[in-house]
């Protein structure tokens, strides 16, 4: 049942347009892909082998490229790695039906910022793409992530909301502090595991869910409204306004 | 191909052929040596004899002419046993001795010649044969001087026959002995390479023939029949595998088959909907069967042994409880960790945290001691001897003594099991990624309940 509203619910999250370049060469998942994401209301550049991609990507107008690893006549991990040689610093996601542990280590070291094992669940991608189009450096001046009435200190690593203390646990803390950094976007719980735990697996069992339910107690407790939102079929979302 | 294949071509008949080959040879060479020794040295003797009285003969001619000469050579043929002389005057002439002509033959200046003699009194002659040396003296005289060699003759013919039937008997032999050696040896081979036929046509439980006599050839059928025993225990596993995968594919996609049809019957979005969102979850479930299998697999290969790295497993125990602990307590169990830092292996941190992941959610459905209660589990880190042992304990039902080998195994699972969620792959990944650490997965009675024990090897750091 989860799923059946998955697209109209996933879109709530979305408050941004963004530029998005697929490469991607096989055509029917790629039509999805570009469907998918236009109908989230973002613009969509397609290219369908590798050469033609790169150059797309050196244009530098796009927010986010996705790139498949594999591609015909100029591979996934090259595209990136002459994206990165040109100084290019276009976020990218890496898709990949290699399922080798090792594959992860490989996309990443040759320069994709996140990545994403085929198949995959279109609520699971979208997350992570606005989350990679909404990645703000943060100024290390103002150690400080604010999202409502929520105030994160990074310095000394307490939380506050509406002024009052929030005391968590060092995991609940970055937990949370992953929430607030992607504000305004849906992070899904396979993220949350991959980010906070840095865990590749699949638990098979709601493990994050429990450590969720448990931040959001603490967070909402005598507050009438909700700031941990859980987004249904798809994971969960701080409101940023 | 036939497989009797010709003994000549056998290593065994090669083998004894070449060893004949030298038998013979040395064998020659001895008898050669022999022979040269023993009729070689008598003939040289006799030739020498012959050519010094040849000499002191031709010095008598010239100190005292032809007639001191032939007197000499009377004397000489009447006195010396077995010793041949003739001195011929100019036209062939008789002069002395005990020969009446100039053997056929001799037409040279100092020639050695061989010719027949006639020895004895009539009528009881032999013919015998004699060595001589035939010189030309001044004024047309010949003269001839020889020794009967028929005994030496004989002895050298016997010696040859000897060296003859010696070489010719050890060939003989040699290669008898060989044609047997190679016939038993290519009959083992042959027994051999028919039962590899047999398993070559389809019979992985032909065996290679044992004689029993623990020669190099046992000894091969021997680690060859090991051999066989493993690839048919490794391929009845496959063929279990991949018909357990065919089964726990063809559940689901019948279900979901079935499924979609049945919604297509009506025409109603909510239905369709519905069906649409449950066959997803079906896919899911099959891609999450799909995944840990790809995962056993690639640990079973070992091709990630070179990427472990040093690893305190203390830490990864400390993680996984921490991340498993409000889950397990909001069922109404508990999870406790008793551990120490210092557990260190070489390993990797994803696969080793889902090896726990695998523990706990087992000690979470099947560790309830009472239904519904919640499992109480207890996860303990600690070094023996040279290992880092985990233990993952429950107090639930526990699996029997019969069932413990048999639950690491692919897709299998018990029949109290089958009401929960799952797949039957967790323990196999467990397992394999023990293999892949070089370590081990014992499953034990906790008496109640389930221990399942992780050995590692212990990582020293080389300083």
């Amino acid at each position: 049942m989860q799923h059946a509203e998955l697209t109209s619910e996933a879109q709530q999250g979305t408050e941004m347009h963004m530029r998005i370049l697929v490469i991607e060469d096989d055509r029917e998942a790629a039509s999805w892909l570009v469907k998918g994401l236009r109908e989230s209301g973002h613009i969509v550049d397609l290219a369908t082998e590798g050469l033609q991609g790169l150059t797309m990507a050196l244009e530098g107008v796009h927010d986010v490229c996705i790139i498949d690893r594999m591609l015909p006549l100029m591979d996934g991990l090259t595209v990136i790695q002459k994206m990165r040689a040109s100084d290019l610093k276009t976020p990218v996601l890496i898709l990949s039906a290699l399922t080798d542990v090792d594959e992860r280590v490989k996309g990443l070291r040759a320069g994709g910022d996140d990545y994403l094992a085929k198949p995959y669940a279109f609520a699971e991608l979208l997350a992570r793409v606005e989350g990679l189009g909404s990645r703000k450096l943060l100024d290390p001046k103002d150690a400080k992530l604010r999202a409502l009435d929520l105030e994160i200190d990074l310095m000394t690593r307490t939380v506050t909301r509406g002024g009052k203390p929030i005391v968590l646990q060092p995991r609940e803390f970055k937990l949370l502090e992953y929430l607030v950094r992607n504000a305004g976007h849906i992070v899904t719980r396979t993220m949350l595991l991959e980010k906070v735990w840095d865990y590749h697996f699949d638990p098979q069992t709601n493990v994050i869910d429990v450590h969720v339910s448990r931040l959001r107690a603490k967070l909402d407790k005598g507050f009438s409204e909700q700031l941990l939102q859980t987004v249904r079929g798809a994971g969960y979302m701080i409101r940023a306004r | 191909m036939p497989v009797n294949s010709s003994i000549f071509q056998t290593s065994t008949f090669r083998l004894a052929a070449i060893y004949l080959l030298v038998f013979v040879i040395s064998a020659g060479a001895i008898l050669g040596y022999v022979y040269y020794t023993t009729v070689g040295l008598l003939e040289r003797q006799t030739e020498d004899t012959i050519h010094a009285e040849v000499v002191g003969l031709a010095d008598q001619y010239r100190l005292l002419g032809v007639a001191g000469l032939a007197e000499t050579v009377h004397r000489r043929s009447t006195e010396t046993d077995g010793a041949i002389y003739l001195l011929e005057g100019p036209g062939q002439t008789f002069v002395a001795g005990n020969l009446d002509a100039m053997p056929l033959g001799v037409t040279q200046n100092q020639t050695w010649v061989d010719f027949p003699i006639t020895v004895g009194k009539a009528p009881a002659t032999v013919q015998h044969t004699a060595h001589g040396f035939q010189v030309e003296l001044a004024n047309g005289y010949d003269l001839l001087v020889g020794r009967d060699v028929n005994a030496l003759r004989q002895f050298r013919e016997v010696i040859r026959e000897a060296l003859l039937w010696a070489v010719g008997m050890s060939l003989v032999i040699g290669l008898g002995g060989g044609y047997l050696m190679s016939r038993n040896f290519l009959r083992r081979v042959d027994a051999i390479t028919g039962a590899t036929r047999v398993i070559m046509a389809g019979d992985l439980s032909g065996r290679m023939p044992v004689a029993g006599s623990n020669d190099e050839l046992d000894r091969l059928s021997g680690s060859l029949n090991d051999m066989l025993s493993q690839i048919e225990r490794l391929m009845n596993g496959m063929k279990e595998v991949s018909s357990n995968v065919a089964h726990d594919l063809k559940t689901p996609l019948t279900r979901m088959r079935a499924r979609i049809e049945a919604a297509l019957r009506q025409d109603s979005v909510q239905e369709y909907k519905t069906a649409l969102s449950q066959t997803i979850d079906e896919c899911d479930h099959l891609l999450r069967t799909f995944n840990a299998l790809l995962s056993i697999a690639q640990a079973e290969s070992g091709q990630m042994r070179q990427s472990l790295q040093p690893l305190d497993l203390n830490d990864t125990l400390t993680d996984v409880v921490e991340l498993y602990e409000p889950l397990v307590e909001d069922a109404g169990g508990s999870l406790k960790l008793e551990s120490n830092v210092g557990l260190n292996i070489r390993g990797d941190r994803q696969l080793i945290a889902q090896v726990l992941n695998n523990l706990i959610d087992n000690a979470m459905k099947y560790g309830e001691s009472e239904a519904g209660k919640g499992a109480e589990i207890r996860v303990r880190g600690l070094i023996e001897g040279e290992n880092v042992v985990v233990e993952v304990s429950d107090y639930g039902g526990g699996i029997g003594e019969n069932d413990r080998a048999h639950v690491l195994n692919r897709f299998v699972r018990l029949d109290e099991s089958r009401s929960k969620p799952g797949n039957g792959l967790g323990l196999s990944l467990v397992a394999s990624v023990m293999t892949l650490h070089s370590g081990q997965l014992q499953l034990e009675d906790n008496k109640p309940g389930l221990r399942a024990v992780l050995r590692l090897p212990i990582y020293r750091q080389a300083s």
